[in-house]
Formats: C-alpha cells, sequence, structure tokens
C-alpha cells in the first residue's frame, strides 16, 4: 500500500508486484519484451521498460518493487534514448524480413520500432547479422526461428516455470548467445510436448505455429474434394478477439457461417464429440470404480498431457482414460459415419479438418493410432484459432456482420457440459453431471460445481453421489500435474479422478489462441464466455444431447461397447525411445 | 563461552615446531614460481639439505614451499629470513651455490641479489628492494611467509586467534560494530561498506543463512585473490569462519574458478585440516557455533563474480544475473539470507579483529580504509602483486613501488580497474587513491588491475582490448550488454583498423551511454568505462586514427608502414631473405625497398636488420 508520482500523476498501490505494474494500473504504459504478467520468475532482460526514478538513476520497471513516495517518469528523454538504442541494436540483429513473417502484425518488436520511429539507416550503423541459423520445423506443432530470436527468454521461463519441462534452454555467451532445446537438437527429438505456451509468450516471430491453412485453401478450392470441419469449445470465445470484439464473446453461430463462407462443406461443432467423451469416459470411469480397476483415472483430452505422461511417467499409462480426446472421436466419427449419410462424401474425397486452440492437436492428429491402411490420417490437417482467423479475414468475410447460423447435423448438436470442456475443470464438471444421474437414477438440478470453476491452477473437490463418495483432482500445468504424480507414487493420493490441462487455465488459454500474454484477465473472460455459453444452452448434460443419443441407438449401442472401443478408444506406449534423451532416468 | 582449547597455547606450540625446523628456506610455490620452476628448486634444495652434518650453525634446515611474493616477474624468489637474504630468478643449477656459499659458508651470492634499476647496486634484504619498501601488506601479510599447506605455520602467525577470541566473547553484534568502525569496504570492486552488509544480513537472523566467498577472480591480469588462496588460505577461512558466527550462518561456500587448480587443493588441505583441529565443523572449540565450509568450482566464465550470477551458479543455474532487489542479504543462495564478500575482503577480517577497528582505520584516507592489493604491471620496471595504504598515490606506485618507466618510456596512463576500470592520465598521479576519488575520475578500483602504459601504447588498442574482453564475457541476458558491447567493439575494431568515421564516434558514445544505464548488472553497466575515460582524456587519440589515419602509438599495424631509410641500408638482402611476403627487393649494396602493397607488417625486416636501417612509422 502506497503512493507514488508517475509522470507527475499521483497513483495508489497496493499489491503490484513491481512498479511496471502500477504504472499500467494508472493508466500509463511502457514497453517491454521479456515480461509477462503470468510468469513469475523476474527476468528484466530486455530492458525495455526503464524509468527514470528520482534518486535512483535508471531502473528497469519490472523488477524495482513499488516504494511509497517513488517519483517515476516513464518518458524522458534518456530513458527514450535507451529503448531506441534497444530497439535499433535488436533490429540490426534481426532477419528482417517482416512482410512474408508469420507474427507480422502481432510482432512487438514491429509494433514499439514503429512507435519508436525507428528508422532503417539508423539500424544500419550497427553490426548486421550476417548468416541466416538454420529454422527448425521438424516438429508438426512450432517453428523455432533464432534469426527472429530476441533472447528475451519468456520461452524458456513458460516451458520451466508451466510445464517444469524445460525443453528450450540458453546456451553459449555473449553475443554468440542462443535459445535452443538441449544439445541444439530439433524440436521433434526432444521432450517438447507441444502445448505451445512458449509460442504464446514470444514477442517476435522467433516461435510461431506451424500453419496449414495453405494445405487447407488447396483443398477447399479443389472441386473434387469435399471438406469437413469441427471447431473447439475454447475457439468459439477467443476468434472474436482476433477481429476487435471483446473476450469472451460467444462466435459460435458466426464461426459456422463464417466457415460455409469459406467453402467448408460440412461444419460441425467439437462440443458434440466432448459429450460423447463424457459418455465414454463416465461409464469407464464408473467400470473401472466398480470392478477395481486402476484408478485414479487421468483425463485424456489434453495431447500436452497424454504426450508427457507418454514420455516421462510410462508406467503410469493405465491410469489414463483409453477414451480419444474428442477432436480425435470426432475425426472418427466423420470418417466413419459421415459417407453413410453424406453419400457424396466419399473415402477418397472426404477431408477433414479441425479447428483447435491448442498447438499440440496438430501432433496428435499425427499419432500413428490415427493413421489409416492408406498412410493418411483420420484428420488431414488441425488449424488453430489464429490460422483460421488469418483465413476468415483473407476471404474477406466480415464476421462481426455475418448472420449467425447453426452447426450441420447429425453431429452438430451440443450441451452446456462440452461447452465448458475449454477451461480446466470442464471436463470434471461436465463428467459429474452426467455421472451423478447414472449412478443415483436421479435427476441433478444443480448442474453447476463451483468449486470446480475458474483458472486456479489446482482444485480438489469432493463430490457425494448419495452415498457414492467421490474426490476429483483439477490441475492445469504439467508442474502440477508432475507434483500429483510424486502423489500418486507416493501412494498419498486419495482421488478418484484426475483432470489435467496442460496449459494454464485450460483450453482458452492454448497455444494456438490470440496472443494475449500482456494481459492476464483475458483467460478469464474466455472462462466466462464459455460459463455462459453452459448457462443460456438448453440442455446441460451430455447424456441428454439427441445427437449424441441418436448415436448411440443407430450405430454404437451403448458406451464402452465394441464399437465404441473401435471408434472412440485408443492406446498409448512408452515414447522415451522416440526423445533424443530419455526424461527423468 | 568456555571454549575447550587454548589457542595462545596451541600457537606456542606450533612455534616451537617452527624452532625445530632449524635454518628456514623460503621458495616460493606460487603459480609464477612454480611455472618458473621453483618445484625443481625445492627438490634440489631437499636433497643438498639432507645431509645435516655439512650445517654449520644449524643442526637442520627446512625448505618451506609458500604462497606467492607478490614479485613474479622476478620469481623463482628464495629467501632465507635468518640470513636476511632474498634471491631473486633463482634456477635449479643455482642451488647448489646457494648452499655452498650462503647457507654453509655465510658468504652471499651476489650475482643472485636484486638489482635496483635506478642505482644499479645489489639489495640483500626483502624490505629494502623498492618494489616492497612503500608496501603495506596486511592482507597479504603471510603470503610468502609461511607453508600455505601446514596449518601449525598459520597458527603460529596468530591464525585462528581472532576467531577463538570472538567465539569467546559471546557476542556477534560486537563483530558487526567492530567490522563497521574499522571502515573497511568491500575489496571486489563495488567498495560497499562491509560492516553495513553484515549488519543488513545479520538482520535476517533466524533461519538458515550461507556465508559466500567470492574467488571468481575473473580481471585479465588479477591475481590478488588467488595469491592468498594459494598462499594463505587459513586467513581466509578464519575471516569466513568469523563473518558466519557474527550474523548467525552455519554453512559457506567458497566459489574458486577451476582454472585456479593450486587454490583449490590448497583450500581443500586447509579445511580439512581446520576441521580436524575443530576450527571448522560442528561445535568449533567447544561452543555452540558450528559451520561447514565447501569449495564450489566455476567453470570459468567472468560474470560468476557477479554475486547474483554466482549464486545462480552455486545452485547449478546457468550463471546469468538475477534483478536486484532482492539482496542477496534478504534472499540468496536457495533463497536465504547470503553474505557474500570478496576474498580480500575476508581476509582483512581476522587482522582486524586482531589489531582493533582503530588499528585498521589509521591506514587509508577518510572514506576509504586500510590497505588494498593491486596487480602491477605494464610498462613499469617491477611488475607484480603489491599491498598499500588507500591513499597511495599513482605516482608513489608507478615511480616508487613500480621502479620507474620501463627502458626509459614516458609515462601515459594507467588503466585500473580492469575491464570496468578506466583510465588515469598524468593529472592524475598525486590524487590519493581512494574509491571515492577514482570514481571522481572515471576509473575504478575494482579488483585491483592495474596496467602502466607509455607512450608506445596505443590507447583505442586497449579499450578494444578490452570490449572484446566484456564482449565474450557477456552473460547474453540482457539486450545493452549483449548487443550494445558487440557494437561497440565493431566500432572500435573499426578504427582500429583504419576505418573509422567521426560518426562511428557519436554512434560509440550513444551506444556507451546506453549499456552504462541501460544493462542488468555491473559487468555491463562497467563496461563502456574503458571507451568512455578514454574518449575522455585521449580524444585527439580517436581523431587522429579516423581523420589522419595515423596511430600516434605506431601500434596499430593498420596504419603504420615499415621503411627502409636509404642512408643507413647497407644492402645486405638479409631483411628481403627474411621477408615471408617477398615484400622486400633491391639490388645488393644499394638500398632496399619494401613494396607497401605486399607488406603484411609483421616486422620480421626490423628485427633481422644488423644496421637498424628500418624503421616503423
Amino acid at each position: 500500500m502506497g503512493k507514488m508520482i508517475i509522470n507527475g500523476k499521483e497513483c495508489e498501490f497496493t499489491n503490484e508486484r513491481n512498479v511496471l505494474e502500477v504504472i499500467r494500473n494508472n493508466g500509463f504504459n511502457v514497453p517491454t519484451f521479456c515480461y509477462r504478467p503470468d510468469l513469475t520468475k523476474d527476468f528484466g532482460a530486455c530492458r525495455m521498460c526503464v524509468v527514470e526514478i528520482d534518486g535512483r538513476m535508471i531502473q528497469a520497471s519490472c523488477t524495482t518493487p513499488p516504494a511509497d513516495g517513488m517519483v517515476v517518469k516513464t518518458n524522458t528523454e534518456k530513458v527514450r534514448e535507451i529503448r531506441k538504442s534497444i530497439l535499433k541494436l535488436l533490429l540490426a540483429n534481426h532477419d528482417r524480413e517482416c512482410t512474408t513473417c508469420d507474427k507480422s502484425g502481432t510482432c512487438e518488436l514491429q509494433r514499439y520500432s514503429e512507435e519508436y520511429g525507428i528508422k532503417d539507416s539508423d539500424v544500419k550503423k550497427f553490426v548486421q547479422r550476417k548468416e541466416l541459423l538454420p529454422i527448425d520445423d521438424s516438429a508438426h506443432t512450432l517453428v523455432r526461428d533464432p534469426n527472429k530470436c530476441i533472447l528475451c527468454g519468456a520461452c524458456v521461463r513458460a516451458c520451466e516455470e508451466h510445464q517444469e519441462i524445460a525443453v528450450l534452454g540458453f546456451t553459449n555467451r555473449g553475443s554468440r548467445t542462443v535459445i535452443q532445446p538441449m544439445v541444439g537438437k530439433n524440436l521433434l527429438e526432444s521432450e517438447c510436448i507441444g502445448c505451445g505456451q512458449c509460442a504464446a509468450v514470444c514477442p517476435t516471430g522467433a516461435l510461431t505455429i506451424k500453419s496449414y491453412t495453405e494445405q487447407v485453401w488447396e483443398e477447399l478450392m479443389n472441386p473434387e474434394k469435399k471438406v469437413v470441419v469441427q471447431f473447439a469449445p475454447a475457439v468459439r470465445v477467443a476468434i472474436g478477439e482476433m477481429f476487435g470484439l471483446e473476450a469472451g464473446e460467444n462466435m459460435t453461430e458466426k464461426l459456422n457461417a463464417a466457415l460455409r463462407a469459406l467453402g467448408f462443406d460440412l461444419v460441425f461443432d467439437t462440443n458434440f464429440s466432448a459429450d460423447l467423451t463424457i459418455m465414454e469416459e463416465a461409464t469407464e470411469f464408473l467400470g473401472r470404480l466398480n470392478n477395481g480397476g486402476k484408478l485414479p483415472l487421468f483425463t485424456s483430452c489434453c495431447p500436452g498431457w497424454v504426450k508427457f505422461l507418454e514420455l516421462k511417467h510410462p508406467d503410469m499409462l493405465d491410469h489414463l482414460s483409453t477414451c480419444r480426446s474428442p477432436q480425435a472421436m470426432m475425426g472418427s466419427i466423420i470418417r466413419e459415419y459421415i459417407p453413410q449419410y453424406y453419400p457424396e462424401f466419399k473415402a477418397e474425397n472426404l477431408v477433414s479438418v479441425s479447428i483447435m486452440p491448442c498447438t499440440g492437436k496438430k501432433a496428435e492428429a499425427r499419432r500413428e493410432e490415427f493413421r489409416r491402411p492408406d498412410g493418411t490420417y483420420e484428420i488431414d490437417y488441425v488449424l488453430t484459432t489464429q490460422e483460421i482467423a488469418r483465413m476468415i479475414k483473407a476471404a474477406g468475410i466480415d464476421i462481426k456482420k455475418i448472420k449467425g447460423e447453426k452447426a450441420d447435423s447429425p453431429f452438430g448438436k451440443y450441451t452446456g457440459a462440452a461447452t465448458i470442456f475449454g477451461v480446466s475443470g470442464g471436463v470434471a464438471e461436465a463428467a459429474a453431471r452426467t455421472a451423478y444421474e447414472v449412478v443415483t437414477g436421479e435427476e441433478l438440478k444443480d448442474v453447476v460445481i463451483n468449486e470446480m470453476r475458474g483458472t486456479n491452477r489446482v482444485k480438489t473437490v469432493e463430490l457425494n453421489l448419495k452415498g457414492t463418495p467421490l474426490k476429483v483432482k483439477i490441475v492445469n500445468t504439467i508442474r502440477e500435474a508432475e507434483k500429483c504424480m510424486r502423489e500418486i507414487k507416493a501412494g498419498k493420493a486419495d482421488y478418484q479422478i484426475l483432470e489435467v490441462m496442460a496449459c494454464p487455465g485450460g483450453c482458452i488459454n492454448g497455444g494456438g489462441q490470440p496472443m494475449s500474454c500482456n494481459d492476464s484477465t483475458i483467460k478469464e473472460k474466455r472462462a466466462q464466455g464459455l460459463y455462459n455459453d453452459d448457462a443460456t444452452g438448453e440442455l446441460r448434460k451430455s447424456h441428454k444431447n439427441p445427437d449424441v443419443q441418436e448415436l448411440y441407438d443407430k450405430h454404437l449401442e451403448q458406451p464402452n461397447s465394441h464399437k465404441a472401443h473401435e471408434l472412440l478408444h485408443t492406446t498409448y506406449r512408452n515414447r522415451r525411445k522416440d526423445c533424443y534423451i530419455s526424461v527423468g532416468e | 563461552m568456555a571454549l575447550n582449547i587454548d589457542i595462545k597455547e596451541e600457537q606456542r606450540k606450533a612455534q616451537e615446531v617452527i624452532t625445530q625446523q632449524g635454518l628456514r628456506v623460503l621458495v616460493c610455490a606460487g603459480t609464477g614460481c612454480v611455472a618458473n620452476g621453483s618445484l625443481k628448486v625445492i627438490e634440489k634444495f631437499k636433497e643438498l639439505g639432507a645431509d645435516v652434518s655439512t650445517l654449520t650453525e644449524y643442526d637442520k634446515m627446512t625448505i618451506v614451499p609458500t604462497g606467492c611474493h607478490g614479485f613474479c616477474e622476478q620469481g623463482v624468489l628464495v629467501i632465507i629470513p635468518d640470513k636476511h637474504v632474498t634471491y631473486v630468478k633463482v634456477k635449479e643449477s643455482d642451488v647448489e651455490e646457494i648452499y655452498e656459499s650462503h647457507v654453509k659458508n655465510n658468504q652471499p651470492v651476489e650475482r643472485l641479489l636484486y638489482t635496483d634499476p635506478a642505482t644499479g647496486n645489489h639489495v640483500h634484504k626483502n624490505e629494502e628492494i623498492n618494489f616492497y619498501a612503500k608496501q603495506t601488506r596486511t592482507a597479504l601479510a603471510n603470503c610468502g611467509h609461511i607453508n600455505a599447506e601446514c596449518i601449525e605455520e598459520a597458527i603460529a602467525v596468530r591464525g585462528y586467534e581472532a576467531l577463538a577470541n570472538v567465539i569467546a566473547s559471546g557476542n556477534p553484534d560486537a563483530v558487526i560494530d567492530e567490522i563497521e568502525k574499522s571502515g573497511l569496504r568491500g575489496r571486489g570492486g563495488g567498495g560497499f561498506p562491509t560492516g553495513r552488509k553484515w549488519r543488513f544480513t545479520a538482520a535476517n537472523k533466524g533461519g538458515k543463512s550461507y556465508v559466500v566467498c567470492n574467488g571468481d577472480e575473473g580481471d585479465p591480469g588479477a591475481f590478488m585473490d588467488r595469491s592468498i588462496m594459494e598462499g594463505d588460505p587459513h586467513k581466509l577461512i578464519e575471516g569466513m569462519a568469523i563473518a558466519a558466527y557474527a550474523i548467525g550462518a552455519d554453512e559457506g561456500y567458497i566459489y574458486v574458478r577451476a582454472e585456479y587448480p593450486l587454490a583449490i587443493k590448497r583450500l581443500r588441505k586447509a579445511i580439512a585440516d581446520a576441521e580436524a583441529k575443530n576450527y571448522l565443523g560442528k561445535n568449533i572449540m567447544g561452543s555452540d557455533f558450528s559451520f561447514d565450509l565447501h569449495i564450489k568450482e566455476g567453470a570459468g566464465a567472468f560474470v560468476c563474480g557477479e554475486e547474483t550470477a554466482l549464486i545462480a551458479s552455486i545452485e547449478g543455474e546457468r550463471g546469468m544475473p538475477r534483478p536486484k532487489p532482492p539482496f542477496p542479504a534478504n534472499k540468496g543462495l536457495f533463497g536465504r539470507p547470503t553474505l557474500i564478500n570478496n576474498v580480500e575482503t575476508l581476509a582483512n577480517i581476522p587482522v582486524i579483529m586482531l589489531h582493533g577497528a582503530d588499528w585498521f582505520a589509521k591506514m587509508g584516507t577518510e572514506t576509504s580504509k586500510g590497505t588494498k592489493t593491486f596487480a602491477l604491471t605494464g610498462d613499469v620496471n617491477n611488475t607484480g602483486l603489491i599491498e598499500i595504504p588507500m591513499g597511495t598515490t599513482l605516482r608513489e606506485i608507478v615511480f616508487d613501488i613500480g621502479g620507474g618507466m620501463r627502458d626509459g618510456k614516458k609515462f601515459k596512463a594507467v588503466q585500473i580497474g580492469g575491464p570496468s576500470g578506466g583510465c588515469l592520465t598524468e593529472e592524475h598521479l598525486d590524487i590519493p587513491m581512494d574509491y571515492d576519488n577514482l570514481i571522481k575520475a572515471g576509473a575504478m578500483v575494482g579488483s585491483g588491475g592495474l596496467v602502466v602504459m607509455s607512450d608506445k601504447t596505443c590507447i583505442v588498442e586497449v579499450a578494444r582490448f578490452f570490449m572484446n574482453f566484456t564482449q565474450n564475457e557477456s552473460c547474453g541476458k540482457c539486450v545493452p550488454c549483449r548487443e550494445g558491447t558487440k557494437n561497440m567493439l565493431a566500432i572500435l575494431q573499426k578504427i582500429v583498423d583504419g576505418k573509422g568515421t567521426m560518426e562511428d564516434l557519436d554512434t560509440l558514445e550513444e551506444l556507451a551511454l546506453a549499456v552504462k544505464d541501460g544493462s542488468l548488472c555491473g559487468l555491463g553497466k562497467t563496461a563502456p568505462n574503458p571507451v568512455l575515460s578514454t574518449l575522455k582524456y585521449f580524444r585527439d587519440e580517436y581523431i587522429a586514427h579516423i581523420k589522419d589515419k595515423k596511430c600516434p602509438a605506431g601500434v596499430c599495424s593498420s596504419m603504420t608502414s615499415y621503411v627502409i631509410d636509404p642512408e643507413k641500408c647497407k644492402g645486405c638482402s638479409k631483411c628481403a631473405r627474411n621477408c615471408p611476403v617477398g615484400a622486400i627487393t633491391g639490388e645488393i649494396k644499394s638500398p632496399f625497398t619494401i613494396d607497401q602493397d605486399k607488406c603484411i607488417k609483421c616486422g620480421a625486416c626490423v628485427s633481422n636488420c644488423p644496421f637498424k636501417a628500418i624503421e616503423r612509422k
């Protein structure tokens, strides 16, 4: 608590972590590349946020604790000169192919250079980057371009702080410093789980999402092809941001319309298969509970989490639900049944595309378990929220004005239980709604479980299904999941279900979502958007979804049936050998 | 608190041991002298001394391998205290003569005595050698006079007495008071008041605290910390134990660079010996004070001398500085309150506690008390490690201790404080050297590197040299240091190569200020100092390089040419025969000429010309 003077204005502060936060909370701003409010380790590397503090000369505001009576100036000649020098130095060492860079338009280096009026002639005074280092595009998920890296270390911290995996690290000293996976290996061979949190905090084009938009455009333009698309729960509440709308605004119907306008032949909602996941997973869980199966049951929706377990704890794989993720379930359902419902869609001309908030889904789609006998995959292309927004813009579609439409049937309907899959705790809450009614045979009136909501990293909830006590642990980030693994191995886990999502807050904050790393409130708004979608929908329990009921009635008989197992479940394996270094050994 | 040992009695016993050694022959076994062959000298002495029947006055002779005396360029140094003699540049082949002539027959070997370059006289006694005469050795007092690998020798010269007194007094705060009163300031470069640092750390007493010794001496040419660790490790250990007692720590680390293998070896032995005597470890000397000491070997990154990077390195992380605050006193090693002091600072602690703060504060200036070690190098006659009271003038260092300029060269400047320091010129020769005066003059005490430069030294090249060093040693974390030093180096290289422009000079200054004000840690904040101070005092020399394409000192090869004086050339062709690129042609017995386009400026012609007919211009 205290007061400080910022640019002549008296400003109050309470528990802000540093002067930079106080500045931001009082109507001012300072530029920064390396400060990210969701990362806790104070780094102070880029020095862009320098300010003049009376009596203390020039300080980086991101690492200076607020003090009562401090007099701060954020925009003096001296600090402007330092910032300009930094920008010039960074640009001189930067591969300045800005127009063709994936980050063009969202690049912070580009933005500040424009704001500070940096001229090419100023930059040319300095030593220019001579040779370009090879670009690492080995992985399905992300592309690493060291020539665009400004060494702010945000990716290093994100991977270490959120996921405790630390794929990326600093190597070499001085001006030869680079950030790369251990011993210079590529991302594909590294322990990377593909969560994309590194790219989500990267201020430049050094870490970008591997884009498949060109391939999808090609399929859409090909009259021989029939292209089917699905999009995930968290996409609908974030894509509006790319068009200047508020985070959390539900774009489901407008997105349906925009996708059709783009040329997709059928538009389905991954929320449908989220409902399906609940049917399968709740049944699997109750089966394990009643038959002495392996518990706690781990959820299996998150590809980053699944890959982590396969790499680091292959001995725990029997805890993992055999249910495919909603994306993969939808993928197999589309392949299996769309030709039956729509005869013009044939095995040889059907293209399956999914739109995800997640970079890891790109790698999930390429798992050998989802490879078809002809070598193609059940889902052909995975696009992220960022990529589809770019396509919509390129097609000249004004998503703000477009009239909303419904998804196609028979796999277009969804319940509120499915839509909350996009936020940490949502899978557990959805499962609980169905499990309650299955176990008790009674109707659940109050469907919201507040203890399961919110973006906190750890939530433990005890439920009572009419005499059957049930304890659920919900975590997000692998750092927290790893603690659970230690807990379970030590025999100290007293819960029966563990829900894990690798991204902080869940899919709403996935690596494929619009850039939001400077604003911690955005993920809360997106979460609220999903909760609102749940609250306003007619149906809020997965087993009440009529499309789901029809699928079982007509094709799958019942959850966990033989056919359901074939289409909706999968297997896992120890993947340590896929990685150049055996983690955890 | 009553102790279970009587340190005075221990001292008496240790002195007894030394008395029984008979004639003590001290042979320097510091790194410099070892490189010069001191181990062979020691072996030879031992071989000759084995036959005690040849000794006349003594019944025994003991060869004592000691730490560094500081006068390394004159090594191997052999001192025989009982005979009041110091021999310099001793080789294995000289040992027999010393033994026969001086040890047995009391006849000094004149030719192995130090020769005063000014008078040409031989000097017998150590304290009469000009290099030593104006020094006051406190931190280095025992270096070169005791066997560093023998704890008894340290005890005999009052080692661990201060620690025993401090523990017996039972008053940690009084120790801090005394250190504060002494006015001791950090010898690692920053000059922060040591007592205040201790008080800050002690304020967090209660849980686990650490004492860390910063022995990551990385400045080019500086070796005072190494000399202490190699020559008197017990003094450092005692200093750390006193510090631990004062601030309430029970564990400590000495961070030493792995490039100091001898220091590491002697510290390990010293720690083991001190533990065996219960001067370290659990319940020291029977008290309730415990202190465990570890050695952490650094991998040679200069930046690990920065305290937060050093902490990160001990923790097993990449040695990169962390933002301050939090200061180590509040949140340091493993997140606990940590006192970090430099080797020399800690070596001063036992001395202050033995002789008192008032005694210490009598030395030095108003704001800088005590003595400071400097590594004196460059164009002076005597180079080596010196310890002088704060406030000694540069003139005394260069012309008295240093014995004046070498080969009659003209004094131009000194670079003080290594890559973080700055240049001082003739106008600064008479200012009393202390922390504040040096900062005012645009330099800093730094770790104490002191390079004397003559008119044959190119100041731009010196700035380039240091910038190259900091650029290589930058950790790469913050932009101003990583990218700024790279570009400053590029500009300096351009100027030295004769391709600089006046606009480059502006860019250089712009960068210097951005790096200085914008960098995260001390390495970056001080990296531009050599450039800024040389630009301040020798701007003309930069301009000469840029505008006239001339290096006034004749050093920068891009701007110099070799010319044959036709008057002096006898046409012998020796130069042409030795030129590696065939740039020299001519007819025998007529003057030769050098083709400047072919010449690579290697200087082979100059060194081969018997008539001194080739000049570098």
